[in-house]
């Protein structure tokens, strides 16, 4: 019925057709050409994904909020305690403290070595040079393989001498090193070099193997970003006599704003989010402690303290909101 | 661009000092690219030797083999359930990626072409909520799975705990954030025209949808669909978390217990990382430019 009425509104199609011209009143031509139909269709396509994701996520997030303050083992009734958990997670659990510190030598691994490194080798490979593409999809193929399989591949390198661990094995079989002496690389839950505030020696090589897949992840999306700089931005500071670094510093970083916030995003986020590689090694327990095994441990293990688990998840969350509005501000300012 | 006349000397002296600088990267490079590949073949080189050879050697695996033979593959696909858990992935992953990219390619369809008040606060509600660690949202997700109820075929407890279907649901949810962020992205890109001229052929919402916009999407799809294909492919957490029943969880999830199980036969360790390692590898050599293109698309844009 509609479709008669709203014809009437439509610009001429001699206009339409006309390619490049600009209609005027875009926007409000649209929504008044629609039938009741489309508009309940258009409602019900955005509607129900909508409905549904902000029940399984935004939902599950303030429960998690609302069972921070429970005691509850997910059988009896649920009691509500207050700030007890916090209390008890900031000042009588060890472990917290011990997540708090291996998450952020996360961040500062990545942050310090693997990103850059990332950006290196995507600066490096960039160049016109021979065998970029071996080179790239070499750095790359980490990226595909799940962390599970990554923290299997790695065992196969890492596991002690008696378990046929390779490095082990050569340091050993080739008597480097007396096989008492050898090191528990996934094991050992002792500082890094006995220095407290450094993070304990088998979280160390968890952090190299993770910067293994997490470079590759960033060269990759740096390189992107480098193909979208205008050539002749570079050729400008060539003919006023920049050499490469003084280029790269001064001309394409500064014009890479946008995908420097994605990578520092994307690094935040990785590592607030790593999990799989410490649980596949070792549940995440022994010195691999991170925020988000601490929660699937508590909680999701025989010991059922959701409430509890659910404080943990609450501070991974507020820590988490910082990355995630830094770049909601920025995808905001880029649609206005 | 090079016009400017520099004396034949110094113009010899920086080509060494370029060719010198070439081969030191090119050095530098192949070294990292070893020691990037390095896990990755000695992986593939163990699992094709005998464990005798390893146990019977002094220096363990540090050694030269004896022989190379597939055993260790045909032992572990034998005995390991192996092929069960690669069609749980199967059953998980196809269906999870084609409702993320109907899904995601409708909502962004509605936000980025029909001028929506909504528009923003759906793309930020999305976003936002994908980028949020799953760790955070787990234990209530749990709990509301355990509540959840329905019906077979869906579901085989009654529940959507412990079922394909919920593993299936959080995957659709979770990458229709991302999918749909990308997609909006790149269907802003397509003129509007397009549009206006279907609708005033008499073409209602949903035709303009499949027949004009969705076609003209195909590059920006086929991009998702493999970058989406190995990101539930490898996951390891819900899978992990949302299924109780050991024998449901796809290939990757089960790495967990086969660890356990294989731990103290390291070529038939690495022969299971091989096996679950060859889908997402073969993805990514045989469709290169398509997985590239879909991290780029979500990158570039933000």
């Amino acid at each position: 019925m509609s479709k008669i009425d709203t014809e009437g509104l439509a610009p001429a199609p001699e206009v339409l057709s006309g390619a490049g011209l600009a209609l005027p009143d875009k926007r409000h031509h649209h929504y008044s050409l629609l039938t009741a139909r489309d508009k309940v269709l258009l409602t019900l396509m955005v509607g129900v994904p909508l409905f549904v994701f902000l029940v399984l996520i935004w939902g599950t997030t303030l429960v998690s909020v609302a069972l921070s303050f429970t005691d509850w083992n997910g059988v009896d009734p649920i009691r509500w305690v207050g700030l007890d958990n916090y209390t008890y997670l900031l000042n009588g659990y060890p472990f917290f403290w011990e997540a708090v510190k291996n998450n952020l030598w996360y961040l500062l691994v990545f942050i310090g070595f693997a990103t850059p490194m990332g950006i290196l080798l995507a600066v490096l490979l960039d160049r016109e040079i021979r065998g970029s593409w071996l080179y790239q999809s070499i750095f790359f193929t980490p990226v595909v393989l799940s962390l599970a399989v990554v923290g299997l591949i790695w065992q196969l390198q890492l596991s002690p001498s008696a378990g046929n661990g390779f490095i082990d094995s050569m340091l050993t079989g080739t008597g480097l090193v007396a096989p008492a002496n050898a090191p528990d690389w996934f094991g050992n839950a002792g500082p890094l070099f006995g220095i407290g505030i450094l993070p304990s020696q088998n979280m160390a090589s968890v952090l190299l193997v993770a910067s293994w897949r997490h470079i590759g992840y960033i060269m990759v999306l740096y390189l992107a970003g480098l193909k979208s700089v205008d050539p002749s931005l570079r050729e400008a500071a060539a003919i006023d006599g920049a050499n490469e670094r003084q280029t790269f510093f001064h001309v394409v970083f500064p014009v890479m704003a946008p995908i420097n916030v994605v990578i520092v995003v994307v690094t935040v986020i990785e590592s607030l989010r790593a999990f799989d590689l410490v649980y596949i090694i070792n549940h995440g327990k022994n010195g691999l402690e991170l925020l988000s095994t601490l929660i699937t441990n508590n909680a999701l293990s025989e010991a059922q303290l959701i409430g509890f688990g659910s404080a943990i998840a609450v501070i991974l969350l507020l820590v988490a909101l910082v990355p995630i509005v830094a770049y909601l501000t920025r995808v905001m300012r880029t649609e206005e | 661009m090079s016009a400017v006349a520099i004396p034949g000397q110094r113009v010899k002296a920086n080509r060494r000092r370029l060719r010198l600088s070439r081969v030191g990267l090119h050095l530098f490079l192949s070294v990292l690219a070893f020691v990037f590949a390095w896990p990755m073949l000695y992986g593939v080189y163990l699992s094709l030797r005998p464990f005798s050879d390893i146990i019977t050697n002094p220096a363990g695996p540090f050694s030269l083999p004896s022989t190379l033979t597939l055993d260790n593959y045909a032992y572990v696909i034998a005995n390991s359930d192996m092929l069960r858990f690669f069609w749980n992935t199967a059953v998980i992953t196809i269906p999870a990626v084609l409702l993320t990219l109907w899904i995601s390619s409708m909502v962004a369809f509605a936000i980025s072409k029909y001028s929506w008040k909504f528009n923003l606060i759906v793309l930020l509600i999305f976003t936002a909520g994908n980028l949020l660690p799953p760790q955070v949202i787990v234990i209530p997700l749990v709990k509301l799975y355990n509540a959840i109820p329905l019906f077979a075929p869906l579901s085989a407890n009654g529940r959507l705990f412990d079922q394909f279907a919920g593993v299936i649901l959080i995957h659709t949810t979770f990458q229709t954030g991302f999918c749909t962020f990308v997609l909006s992205n790149y269907m802003k890109t397509l003129p509007n025209e397009l549009v206006e001229a279907a609708m005033i052929d008499g073409a209602g919402v949903f035709t303009i949808y499949s027949k004009v916009i969705l076609p003209l999407c195909k590059p920006a799809l086929a991009a998702l669909a493999v970058l989406e294909f190995t990101w539930i492919y490898n996951d390891f957490f819900w899978a992990l978390f949302l299924f109780v029943t050991g024998d449901k969880r796809p290939i990757t999830a089960a790495l967990n217990n086969l660890q356990g199980q294989y731990v103290t036969n390291m070529p038939q360790l690495a022969a299971i990382s091989m096996l679950a390692a060859i889908p997402t590898i073969v993805i990514y050599l045989v469709l290169q430019r398509y997985f590239v293109r879909g991290l780029t698309l979500g990158a570039a844009k933000g």
